[in-house]
């Protein structure tokens, strides 16, 4: 459809995102615009660290869920929207 | 019984007649013989008669005191017996009794021998001692032999002894002897075995122990099965989708629906990295550059050494200065005679007789030149060459173009630092007792090679610059790639305004020349030359000849400096490294001593290349010119392009066009009492003209390591320190460096941490000084702040051009405007005019009638006529 592709292309088109990947609930990328490597290692490696937060969230408070995650590195920030179903991967570089 | 008993004598102690008694009060009082009373100490002993002692003995019996003496009183032969008091214990008790006669005639009188014997003994005089044999005397016994008797082992039972013989008949026949063993016949032998013996049995009652306290151990051991390492490999790879899912994947709704929540905050996300980042570290980015070497509010330059040479007859001036490229320490100046033009003429005799010299310093000796080379006539201009540093080329004051070659020399040089202790004692000699002689280590170095006086300069040489090793340029001025990978052509300008290109390759000659020519002209070359040049020594030719002429007048532009593209990269000294790998090792072949291996090689052109330079002239004018020569069409000569552009922007000659280290299209030129900055490309006019100063500014440098800094120097011996980051208008600060004009200023950078400017002035000191800390290093951002402040000169300059454009503009508009009015106004008629007049007249009436109802001196109501105002 392509509003999955619009919403995607407006996601790329901010200033310093360097990519942007889709990952469905067991760790498989359905889209990206990275290369296969890259995407794979991020997808697997996101997808633990994701599942290892929220479950971390829900010890602390049954209750409460992870609604979103970033991981600011000296290079690159990693932003992570998690679903039930699926998680939204995106890395920009901030400014500068 | 007690009756038994033997009385207890003193025999022991030499007096057994004495018998010591215990007498109890009662029996003293009996006998009349109470101590202190009857027996004293002048007669301590008491006749006692025996029948009284008997009696005594009668009544008490047992408990009588003198009852142990009983025995002695019944033997005594006498009637008295003596009872003495024993005062003093002698025989242990205190009373004791002389048992017979003897003893108590003694006592009573006793005998004189004693005293005879004292007598005797004082007549002898102490000092003489008179030997006396010993005299035999009874022995007295005093129970030794009791001891003795006591201690001795006597046999106390009498031996027996055994006589064994044999019967008389066996006496001297063989004997036989067996053996036999002793316990198989019986009591044969006796024996005493031994036994434990109780009472020898000790029983140990004391035991010496030590302990320890230990943890406890316990040492226990397994077995086990080792598993050995091995290598093992796992394969993957991951799950993917393949194109058909992904795509029905994405068409999914579930799908849609996140993406269009997630992206939400996504954005949100991306928008706050984009407008700040959170995570700077604004103490980090507050903070200048850390560790400032040196005192930060210092800026002044510090006098670091000057050199004068003391040595000259004439007064000289200092006219170019230039730091050794490679060599720290090393500066070499080229001095010129302190004289006008005529004067020159008049003393022309003198002048020829005294050498005119460059001189090398070195920071080590400020009192003699390290080398001095020799020249022709008096040097205007010099440069080091790029690629290597031992060829010097000068521009004369004829118009000749002189080559040194000062590799022979090098080692000397290099090795100044390495502590000369010839120099160093000539220095400790006060300046007077120097004599020329002594000066035998500096060397006069003839130069190699000099250009061709007839079809060179005409004038004096104003400026001098060696062309980029990268490329090189031919007789119509274009430009190919560099063959030789050197240094190989110069360009000169000069007072007779023209340009010249050289090239110091071996040309072909155009007209051929006969060997006999050439024998006529060879000249003796004196043998410690290099004959690197030698194929230039008089005959050097220019590449070729601009002439800057001013169009159809015969007046040129008479050129002073000039300023070519790749100039910046000569001055750039933080590609030291670089030049040295270019520059030649010893050892390999010098390429100027093999000039024409380049040659060969085909030329190949370079696209796109700058062949414009900008001119300083001697009014004063800034010109940017080509020296690409076009063909004219009508001549069929080779003619210079005109001009790109003229400004006329400083009042005097200009001495100074130098583009800026840091940017290759700024230029500073300096002259007069003004200085300009010029953008390449920006035709209007200068970015930055400085107003007069009040004195006349004589030389000027960029600074090498500040993008916004330059150095320039005044008549009066003032040197002006501009920082266009700080002011504009005016120099940031000015400092007194000498009495006179300065007319060289070349700064150096030798480290990081230290930066030097020479600075040459008219009566011929060369001064060398410290830039400080805050002059050297630049500070953040110094290179953008000054890049945007020349963009925004270069937007004035141009809105400044629009504006002109728009006043030209609006003032035609005016002129137009003003042109209608008139014939606007010329048009109308007389009567028109008059009944205008009357409008007007009218007009102004009931102007008056309402300012002065307004004022309330006219009624409103009144319908009166104005006349009856009150």
């Amino acid at each position: 459809m392509a509003e999955v592709e619009e919403t995607l292309k407006r996601i790329q088109s901010h200033k310093g995102v360097i990519g942007t990947v889709v990952v469905n609930a067991e760790g498989i990328p359905i889209r990206t615009t990275l290369d296969n490597s890259t995407t794979v290692q991020y997808a697997g490696l996101l997808h633990q660290l994701t599942m290892k937060a929220k479950s971390t969230v829900r010890d602390i408070d049954p209750q409460n869920d992870l609604t979103f995650l970033r991981i600011r590195s000296k290079k690159h920030e990693i932003m992570v929207a998690p679903d039930k179903e699926y998680l939204l991967i995106v890395i920009q570089n901030p400014c500068e | 019984s007690t009756e038994d008993m033997e009385p207890v004598n003193m025999e022991s102690m030499g007096h057994p007649e004495i018998y010591p008694l215990v007498l109890t009060t009662k029996t003293q009082e009996i006998f009349n013989c109470r101590i202190d009373e009857d027996v004293t100490d002048e007669q301590p002993y008491k006749l006692i008669n025996k029948v009284d002692i008997f009696e005594d003995l009668r009544n008490r019996a047992a408990v009588s005191d003198f009852h142990p003496v009983k025995k002695i009183v019944q033997e005594y032969p006498g009637n008295e017996l003596l009872l003495v008091y024993d005062k003093d214990f002698k025989y242990g008790l205190n009373f004791y009794l002389i048992g017979t006669e003897e003893g108590k005639e003694n006592y009573l009188n006793p005998p004189e021998v004693p005293e005879e014997q004292e007598e005797y003994k004082e007549h002898i005089p102490e000092d003489v001692y008179v030997y006396k044999p010993p005299v035999s005397k009874p022995w007295v016994s005093l129970g030794s032999e009791k001891e003795i008797e006591e201690e001795s082992v006597m046999e106390s039972t009498k031996q027996i002894t055994y006589m064994i013989s044999q019967k008389r008949s066996e006496f001297g026949a063989p004997v036989k002897f067996s053996d036999q063993n002793a316990s198989s016949v019986k009591d044969a032998y006796i024996e005493c075995t031994a036994y434990p013996d109780k009472n020898f049995t000790l029983k140990q009652l004391e035991k010496d122990v030590s302990m320890q306290v230990i943890p406890q151990i316990k040492d226990t051991s397994t077995q086990t099965e080792w598993t050995y390492p091995k290598n093992a490999t796992t394969q993957y790879y991951p799950r993917e989708f393949s194109e058909e899912e992904k795509e029905t994947l994405k068409q999914s709704k579930p799908l849609v629906d996140f993406l269009n929540n997630a992206s939400i905050s996504v954005e949100i996300a991306l928008q706050q990295n984009e407008i700040m980042n959170t995570f700077i570290d604004d103490w980090k980015y507050l903070a200048e550059e850390e560790g400032t070497f040196g005192d930060k509010t210092d800026t002044h330059l510090k006098e670091y050494q000057s050199f004068t040479d003391l040595h000259s007859p004439t007064e000289k001036m200092i006219t170019c200065v230039s730091w050794h490229p490679t060599i720290y320490g090393l500066i070499a100046v080229s001095v010129a005679v302190r004289l006008s033009f005529e004067d020159r003429v008049y003393f022309s005799g003198k002048l020829l007789l005294q050498p005119s010299l460059i001189l090398f310093w070195s920071f080590s000796d400020p009192i003699h030149p390290q080398l001095m080379l020799e020249s022709p006539d008096d040097i205007f201009c010099f440069k080091f060459c790029p690629s290597d540093p031992n060829i010097i080329a000068g521009g004369c004051i004829n118009g000749q173009i002189v080559l040194w070659d000062i590799t022979a020399h090098a080692d000397r040089i290099e090795n100044i630092k390495a502590g000369d202790s010839r120099s160093k004692k000539a220095t400790l000699k006060p300046m007077f007792l120097l004599e020329p002689e002594s000066n035998t280590e500096a060397m006069y170095i003839r130069h190699c090679a000099v250009s061709s006086i007839e079809s060179g300069h005409k004038k004096v040489i104003t400026d001098i610059h060696w062309l980029s090793d990268t490329f090189e340029i031919n007789r119509m001025g274009s430009v190919f790639e560099n063959r030789s990978g050197i240094c190989c052509q110069l360009v000169t300008c000069s007072a007779d305004c023209t340009i010249c290109f050289w090239d110091i390759r071996p040309q072909k000659p155009l007209t051929p020349q006969t060997t006999e020519k050439k024998k006529e002209e060879s000249i003796e070359i004196p043998f410690d030359v290099p004959s690197t040049f030698l194929h230039l020594d008089l005959s050097w030719k220019p590449l070729s000849k601009i002439r800057l002429s001013k169009g159809e007048t015969s007046l040129d532009y008479c050129p002073t400096r000039i300023s070519l593209n790749e100039d910046h990269l000569l001055y750039k000294t933080e590609d030291k490294t670089l030049t040295q790998s270019k520059i030649v090792k010893t050892g390999e072949m010098n390429p100027y001593h093999n000039l024409e291996s380049g040659m060969a090689n085909l030329l190949k052109p370079i696209d796109d290349f700058c062949t414009k330079f900008f001119v300083g002239t001697e009014d004063g004018e800034v010109i940017y010119t080509d020296w690409k020569m076009k063909k004219d069409s009508e001549t069929g000569r080779l003619m210079p392009k005109k001009p790109v552009s003229i400004h006329t922007i400083h009042d005097g000659t200009v001495h100074t066009v130098q583009r800026s280290p840091f940017y290759n299209d700024i230029i500073l030129t300096v002259g007069g009492w003004n200085m300009a900055i010029w953008k390449e490309g920006v035709m209007t006019g200068p970015l930055l003209q400085s107003c007069c100063a009040p004195k006349m500014y004589t030389s000027g440098h960029w600074s090498l390591t500040r993008p916004g800094v330059f150095y320039i120097g005044r008549e009066d011996g003032y040197i002006d320190i501009w920082d266009l980051l700080e002011k504009t208008h005016e120099p940031a600060q000015s400092q007194n460096i000498c009495i006179t004009m300065i007319t060289y200023i070349k700064p150096w950078i030798f480290s990081a941490k230290q930066q030097f400017i020479a600075i040459a002035d008219y009566y011929g000191t060369l001064r060398i000084l410290e830039i400080p800390w805050t002059l050297s290093r630049p500070s953040t951002n110094e290179m953008t702040s000054v890049n945007h402040y020349f963009e925004r000169e270069v937007k004035h300059l141009e809105y400044v051009e629009q504006r002109k454009n728009i006043r030209e503009q609006e003032k035609k508009e005016m002129e137009l405007e003003m042109e209608k009015k008139k014939i606007k106004t010329y048009q109308k008629s007389k009567e028109q005019m008059e009944a205008e007049l009357k409008m007007d007249y009218e007009s102004y009436l009931e102007l008056e009638k309402t300012v002065l109802i307004n004022l309330g001196l006219l009624k409103v109501t009144e319908k009166g006529s104005y006349m009856d105002v009150v």
